[in-house]
């Protein structure tokens, strides 16, 4: 192990020791006070999102081949620190007022956000496998983590046992790839692959880890446990899991499909086109019939994932699909972003018990809260792609570089999918202005930081996003 | 010829055990085995010159994991699950499958040691906990460090899902 | 000598059959047991190919996966403890608190 090694991690080595330090002081933090817990695990992200940013000079591969940090490893690891840092936030207020304030909950979330960094930099099939693990065990616990209520428990049991098949799927597949080029080191199955020995065997491989990796991040036909997950577990968890995972399963998938099997694109571009344009559809369809908002966000973010996916399609195209993984690094900004804010609205109006989440109890919230009213508006926008919003700038995007790719049905879908989702989601705006009621609200200053600070970003960027979208062009050209 | 045959007899235990678990009514049946076929693909371990590997999987699975299964099962009360009467078929053919494995595992390890492998044979220390030291300290030091991050995070875990809270609601 | 294939063969059944387990069975002790059937599937396709190849990183891999199953076994019991408490039951079709 050398300095650049160490150089090479440096920003999650310290999250997983500032995460391990936590676990110790959380004991001495008296009962009532994990407020103290939470201020330290902020502070502990906020390190390493300053770290990520100051490490300018790219190292390369660390570790003999294990990570490697580039400019995508480095624009990624920054959203999954600011996505840790809302996590906390909304989960501050939160817990306290559920009655399951305990120091664990961010002592867990660290150690995930620390292995969806792992995901991030992975360089081997082993570290891809280790960082899917170390960021979804402390996810199926979060999930639970409103125990002894009963839909939290099964929350936390049915995410852990899909998730536990889909480990075994992406073991499986792992195996293969193992047997038909002799190595793990994406890398090593560029050049095995681009050697032509590979065959069948790679290809069930890579199919299998696409089933894996299917379920973690919620693609139809493997979506099934997502809307109940999402219902069961705490909101602040589902917030954070909604962003964390599809932002690491992402970055999986371009490490693994983008750059180590882009010669199976033959093969594998009808499977992923399908995959898409099912999830888009089956998503937003879903959707119009739910009345709770917690299932609405949970089938809006299946179809997402669908839109997110799109930018994998064109991945045997070499001009094409940095474009397209730029769109989708883009569009994964402004979900992250619109995701959190409408999570914090939901949370803002939840109260104990699961009560608050029906999409009546939103009724004549424009007239009585006329600030949060429009904060939610924004990100109703936003999610549908309607300007003036960080949504609209990324399907945009996402769109032409699909196009550019020749998929034109593709975005024919993609356009028509969000014209269906613009029913449910201005359901809840007109819900908000049009109809009589009296909501009531939780005011916590860093709930309302959260969605206030979402909103605004969600709608600033999107005044002026080519900065953004330089930056993120400039992550992914680099790894092609 | 006798490779294949070793092979397929220990194969086919290996499916009967593995539907065996699929079929069982009784949670404890299927945990048994599970138990059974962990130890034939161990006893594949061997045969493949993995032996640290067929040690770990003997410790690790069919010790640590199916135990900590069975103790599961025991607390949470197998009398109160559903279905708990042994299928007719169940006793004699597990009893069988042990057999046959017992056999087996015991003409390789006693009979066959001189007469190598099903693969033209390996380095002498192919496998051996040395050699899997070495790369697990040199080049597979980061995924290591990793599963003591990992061991970690479960352990915290397996506490908070289980801990009772002072004063809680249970 | 046994060909490789015939140990990717074998592997591939229990992998199914692993599956079929998830798929078929409502008890939640075992669906995880076929979880970790798969799991040892995909090992021992692992080892053969580590002995195949003359190398160790399959049997190094082999090790990792043994030590997530661990961490998971920890984690996957301890929810399915909790979830007894309060439900009396493992089976996951009376698992219905969550509808929409």
């Amino acid at each position: 192990m050398t300095q650049a090694d160490l150089y090479t991690l440096l920003p999650l080595i310290v999250l997983v020791i500032w995460a391990c330090a936590l676990l110790l002081v959380d004991l001495l933090i008296p009962r009532g006070r994990k407020g103290i817990t939470a201020f330290l695990a902020a502070l502990g992200l906020a390190l390493t999102l300053g770290l990520t940013l100051a490490q300018v000079s790219a190292a390369g591969t660390a570790f003999q081949g294990m990570v490697v940090l580039d400019g995508f490893a480095r624009f990624v690891n920054a959203l999954l620190a600011l996505t840790g840092l809302l996590g906390v936030g909304l989960a501050y207020g939160y817990v306290r007022r559920m009655g399951i304030e305990r120091g664990e909950y961010y002592t867990l979330l660290l150690f995930s956000v620390a292995g969806m960094m792992l995901m991030a930099q992975a360089a081997d099939l082993i570290v891809v496998f280790l960082a899917l693990e170390l960021l979804s065990i402390p996810l199926y616990i979060l999930a639970a983590f409103a125990r002894p209520k009963e839909t939290s428990e099964e929350a936390g049991l049915k995410y852990f046992l899909l998730g536990a098949f889909a480990t075994g799927f992406v073991v499986y597949g792992i195996a293969l790839t193992f047997g038909a080029t002799g190595t793990t080191s994406l890398s090593g199955i560029i050049a095995a692959a681009s050697n032509g020995d590979a065959g069948l065997l790679l290809t069930i491989g890579a199919a299998l880890i696409l089933v894996g990796f299917g379920f973690k991040v919620a693609v139809v036909p493997f979506h099934m446990w997502t809307p109940d997950v999402y219902q069961g577990a705490p909101s602040a968890v589902t917030a954070f899991m909604a962003a964390g995972a599809k932002i690491a399963g992402f970055a999986a998938l371009l490490r693994v499909f983008g750059l180590a099997f882009s010669s199976l694109s033959a093969d594998l571009t009808a499977i992923l086109w399908t995959l898409s344009a099912l999830t888009m559809i089956v998503g937003n369809i879903l959707a119009i019939a739910q009345t709770n908002i917690k299932r609405l966000l949970a089938y809006s973010s299946i179809a997402h994932a669908g839109y997110i996916l799109m930018a994998f399609v064109p991945f045997g195209n070499a001009e094409v699909l940095p474009v397209s993984v730029a769109a989708g690094v883009f569009y994964l900004v402004a979900y992250t972003l619109t995701n959190f804010g409408a999570w914090a609205v939901v949370i803002a109006l939840e109260k104990a018990e699961g009560r608050g989440l029906d999409l009546d109890d939103y009724a004549g919230l424009g007239r009585k809260y006329p600030a949060l009213a429009a904060a939610m508006t924004v990100f109703m926008l936003s999610l549908t792609g309607v300007p003036p919003t960080l949504g609209l700038v990324g399907k945009f995007y996402l769109f032409r570089a699909v196009i550019a790719g020749g998929f034109y049905g593709l975005a024919v879908i993609g356009v028509l999918t969000s014209l269906i989702s613009a029913y449910y989601y201005l359901r809840v705006v007109v819900i908000m202005y049009m109809r009589e009621g009296e909501p009531e609200r939780v005011s916590e200053p860093w709930l309302n930081l959260t969605w206030a600070a979402s909103a605004l970003a969600v709608v600033l960027i999107s005044l002026v996003p080519a900065p953004l979208f330089a930056w993120a062009s400039q992550a992914v050209f680099a790894l092609f | 010829m006798t490779n294949l045959v070793l092979f397929l007899v220990l194969a086919v235990v290996a499916v009967v055990t593995a539907l065996g678990m699929l079929l069982s009514r009784n949670a404890v049946y299927a945990a048994l085995f599970l138990v059974l076929n962990f130890a034939t693909v161990a006893v594949f371990y061997i045969l493949l010159e993995a032996p640290f590997i067929a040690m770990t999987q003997v410790t690790v699975y069919a010790g640590a994991i199916m135990v900590l299964f069975l103790f599961v099962i025991m607390l949470l009360g197998a009398e109160r699950l559903p279905g708990t009467e042994p299928l007719p078929w169940q006793r004699p053919l597990a009893i069988f499958l042990a057999l046959v494995l017992a056999v087996e595992a015991g003409y390789l390890l006693f009979a066959r040691r001189a007469a190598g492998g099903m693969f033209a044979s390996a380095a002498p220390d192919f496998g051996s906990p040395q050699a899997i030291g070495t790369m697990l300290f040199n080049r597979y030091l980061l995924p290591f460090e990793v599963t003591s991050v990992l061991l970690l995070v479960a352990m915290v875990g397996a506490i908070v899902l289980t801990k009772k809270e002072k004063g809680g609601r249970e | 000598m046994v060909p490789v294939t015939y140990y990717v063969a074998l592997s591939a059944v229990l992998f199914v059959i692993g599956v079929l387990g998830v798929l078929l069975r409502r008890n939640a002790l075992i669906i995880f047991m076929s979880v970790e059937l798969m799991l040892n599937s995909a090992n021992l396709v692992f080892v053969a190919f580590a002995r195949l190849f003359e190398g160790l990183a399959g049997q190094v891999f082999v090790f990792f996966v043994m030590t997530v199953a661990a961490a998971e076994v920890a984690v996957g019991l301890a929810l399915i403890v909790a979830i007894f408490r309060s439900k009396r039951s493992v089976d996951v079709d009376q698992m219905s608190s969550l509808k929409g």
